[in-house]
C-alpha cells in the first residue's frame, strides 16, 4: 500500500509544473533550442494570426504528445516516425477544419502555415525527446508548456512588429492619428520578414543578458 | 595646451578603479586620446613604426569627404532655388544648404556616438573612432529633406545591429553607413525614394526626378526626350540626388587624396569602375531597351556610383583583405550595381545593395584566394621535393 502511494504523485507536483514552466523561459523552444523559427517569421506581422497560430500549435503539441505517450509501448521503433506523423497530421487537419469553420478570415491569412504545423520542428522534437519515454500526463504538460513557450515568443514578436509596422494591436489603432499628422510614419521594415528575425535575435540577446548560464562557451 | 594636459592628468585618478567616476572611464579616455595623441607604444609582437594610427586614418577619410560635403551643401540650396525658377548667389545657396545639412550631421553624430559611448561603458572598452567617419557618411547619402527622427532611427539601428552586435568597430560584417541607408530606405520608402524627395522643399509642380529615376521609368525607345542633365552637369553634380553623391568631380578629388595618403585601396576602387564599365558594355550589346543602350561610362556620373566606389567599397573592415580578393570584390560590386540599376524595376539605384551584398561575400572571397595560394605553394614544395 505504501509503495503504491509513493508512485502516485500529485497531478501538479513540482516536477510536473516544471514541465509546464520550463519552456517559458530557460528551455524555450524558440529562443533557447532555436526550433520553429520558420513559422515564427511568417505569421508574426500581426497579433491576430500570431495568437491563433500560437493556440493551434499549443493544442497540437499537447494532444499529439498525449496520444503518442499512450501508444508509446505499442509503437515499433522502426516505424515510429510514420506513426507520429499520422497522429500529428490528424490533429492538424482537425485544427485546420475548426479554424475554417469559426475564424475563416484568420484561417485565410495563415493560409499554408496551419498545414505546415505538421513540419514544425518543435512538435516532432517533443514527441521524439519526451513523449516516447514518458507517461501521458507529464507528456501532455510538456506539450502544452512547449506550445505556450512558442506562443509567448510569437506574441512578443508580433506585438513589436504590429505596433511599429502598422500602428495597431489586434487590428485596433494604437498610434494616435495626431502623431501621423506630426510626421510620424509606420516602419515598413517591421512588416518585412527580416525584422522578425532581428526581433527574435534581440529577444535572445536580452534573455542571455539576464541568464548568463545560457551563453555557449 | 600644457595646462589642459595637466588638468587631464589631475582628473585621471577619479576615472580609474575606485574613483568617483569609475563608470565613465572609457568616456574619459575617449576625450583624452581625442585631444592628445596617446603615448602608449605597442610592446609585443611584430609591428611597423608609423605615425598613422586609427584616429589619423579616420581623420584622413573625413578630409577626403569635405569637397563632396561642401559641394553637396551648396547644391541643396542651388536645386531648391532652381525648382522655384530662381538663381541665387553662392552664399544664399550655401547658407540654405547649411540649414538642411547641419541638423542631419548633428543628429547622426549625437545618436550614433551616444550609443557607442553607452556600449563602451557597459563593456568596459575604449570608445572607438570608427563612428567619426560613419557619422559623416550617413548624412551624405540621404536626401536633404529626410525627417530627422527617421535619420535617428536609422542611425540607431545601424550602430546597434550593424556594428555593436558584431562586437564594435573592426568586427562588423556590413558597412554601418549603408545599413543605416538601407534601413531607412526599406522602413520609410516615401522619404527615401521616388521623385519628390531629392530637392529640399521643392515647388510641387517641379519634377524632382533624378536621372536614374527618369531612366528607369522610361518606356520610349530612345532617351532623347527624357531631359537628362548634360554630361557636364552630371559630372560636376548640378542635379538632384542624395546630398553628397551628386558630384563625381568632387568625390574623385577626395578619392585622389585617399589614394595618395594610402588610406583607401586603389585595387578596390579601380575594379569597381571596371566591373561597372563591363556590365554597361554587356548591356550595350544586349540592347533590349533604351536604358541598356546608355553609354557604359555614363553610369559613373549618375546616382551614387562614384561615391560608393570611392568611400563605401574601400572600407577596410568590410571589404576583402587579400590583393586578388580586392579585385574580385570590387568587380562584383561594379557589375551588381549596374545590373540592379538597369534590370530591377523596384530599385533605381543599385550601388547600396550591391556593396551590402559584396560585404557578405568578402570573407568567402578571401578564403578562396588564400586556399588557391596554399595550393600553388604546395605544388612548388612537391616539385622541389621531387627534384631531390
Amino acid at each position: 500500500m505504501s509503495t503504491k502511494n509513493q508512485e502516485r504523485e500529485p497531478i501538479f507536483s513540482a516536477a510536473n509544473l516544471k514541465l509546464l514552466t520550463g519552456p517559458l523561459n530557460l528551455n524555450n523552444p524558440i529562443t533557447v533550442q532555436v526550433l520553429g523559427i520558420c513559422s515564427a517569421l511568417a505569421v508574426t506581422a500581426k497579433m491576430k494570426p500570431a495568437f491563433v497560430m500560437a493556440l493551434s500549435v499549443t493544442v497540437v503539441t499537447g494532444f499529439s504528445n498525449l496520444v503518442i505517450s499512450w501508444l508509446r509501448n505499442g509503437i515499433p521503433p522502426r516505424i515510429r516516425i510514420i506513426v507520429q506523423l499520422v497522429v500529428v497530421a490528424a490533429l492538424v487537419i482537425l485544427v485546420d477544419q475548426l479554424l475554417k469553420a469559426f475564424v475563416f478570415d484568420v484561417s485565410k491569412q495563415l493560409s499554408v502555415f496551419v498545414g505546415l504545423i505538421i513540419t514544425n520542428c518543435i512538435i516532432m522534437g517533443r514527441l521524439e525527446a519526451f513523449a516516447m519515454a514518458n507517461k501521458p500526463w507529464p507528456s501532455f504538460l510538456d506539450g502544452i508548456g512547449n506550445g505556450l513557450g512558442y506562443g509567448m515568443i510569437l506574441l512578443i514578436v508580433a506585438f513589436f512588429r504590429e505596433l511599429f509596422g502598422s500602428g495597431t494591436l489586434f487590428g485596433f489603432q494604437i498610434v494616435p492619428e495626431s502623431l501621423y499628422h506630426m510626421g510620424y510614419q509606420n516602419n515598413g521594415m517591421m512588416i518585412l520578414p527580416p525584422m522578425a528575425l532581428i526581433t527574435i535575435g534581440t529577444i535572445i540577446w536580452v534573455q542571455r543578458t539576464f541568464k548568463r548560464s545560457l551563453i555557449e562557451k | 595646451m600644457k595646462a589642459l594636459r595637466n588638468y587631464l592628468d589631475k582628473q585621471r585618478p577619479k576615472f580609474r578603479e575606485g574613483g568617483k567616476f569609475a563608470k565613465l572611464e572609457s568616456t574619459f579616455d575617449a576625450f583624452d586620446t581625442f585631444l592628445f595623441v596617446p603615448n602608449t607604444v605597442t610592446k609585443s609582437g611584430a609591428h611597423i613604426r608609423d605615425a598613422v594610427d586609427m584616429k589619423r586614418t579616420m581623420m584622413f577619410v573625413i578630409f577626403a569627404l569635405i569637397p563632396a560635403l561642401l559641394f553637396g551643401t551648396w547644391n541643396i540650396g542651388y536645386e531648391h532655388y532652381l525648382s522655384y525658377g530662381q538663381t541665387a548667389g553662392f552664399w544664399p545657396n550655401f547658407v540654405y544648404g547649411l540649414g538642411k545639412i547641419v541638423p542631419l550631421i548633428i543628429v547622426s553624430y549625437v545618436v550614433g556616438l551616444g550609443i557607442e559611448f553607452i556600449f563602451a561603458q557597459i563593456r568596459h572598452e575604449e570608445v572607438n573612432e570608427g563612428y567619426l567617419v560613419t557619422g559623416l557618411l550617413i548624412p551624405l547619402i540621404v536626401p536633404p529633406d529626410l525627417p530627422l527622427w527617421e535619420l535617428a532611427v536609422g542611425v540607431a539601428f545601424a550602430v546597434l545591429f550593424g556594428k555593436e552586435v558584431f562586437g564594435g568597430t573592426g568586427m562588423n560584417v556590413f558597412n554601418p553607413a549603408l545599413i543605416a541607408r538601407a534601413f531607412i530606405f526599406f522602413a520609410y520608402p516615401s522619404s527615401m525614394s521616388g521623385s519628390k524627395v531629392w530637392i529640399a522643399d521643392k515647388l510641387d509642380s517641379f519634377s524632382g526626378a533624378t536621372p536614374l529615376g527618369k531612366l528607369l521609368t522610361n518606356t520610349a525607345p530612345t532617351l532623347n526626350h527624357l531631359g537628362l542633365p548634360s554630361v557636364h552637369d552630371m559630372f560636376f553634380g548640378y542635379m538632384p540626388g542624395s546630398i553628397g553623391e551628386t558630384s563625381t568631380f568632387w568625390i574623385l578629388i577626395g578619392g585622389l587624396f585617399l589614394l595618395i595618403t594610402g588610406v583607401a585601396n586603389w585595387r578596390t576602387m579601380l575594379s569597381v569602375f571596371a566591373g561597372g564599365y563591363l556590365m554597361g558594355l554587356i548591356f550595350n550589346l544586349w540592347g533590349a531597351n533604351a536604358y541598356m543602350s546608355l553609354p557604359a561610362w555614363q553610369h559613373f556620373i549618375m546616382g551614387g556610383f562614384a561615391f560608393g566606389a570611392v568611400f563605401m567599397a574601400t572600407d577596410p573592415v568590410t571589404s576583402a583583405q587579400t590583393k586578388k580578393g580586392k579585385y574580385i570584390y570590387g568587380f562584383f560590386i561594379g557589375m551588381m550595381a549596374i545590373l540592379i540599376r538597369v534590370i530591377n524595376p523596384a530599385y533605381p539605384e543599385g550601388v547600396m545593395l550591391a556593396i551590402l551584398l559584396a560585404n557578405v561575400f568578402a570573407p568567402l572571397i578571401d578564403y578562396f584566394v588564400v586556399k588557391a595560394n596554399v595550393k600553388k605553394r604546395l605544388k612548388r614544395v612537391e616539385l622541389a621535393v621531387n627534384q631531390k
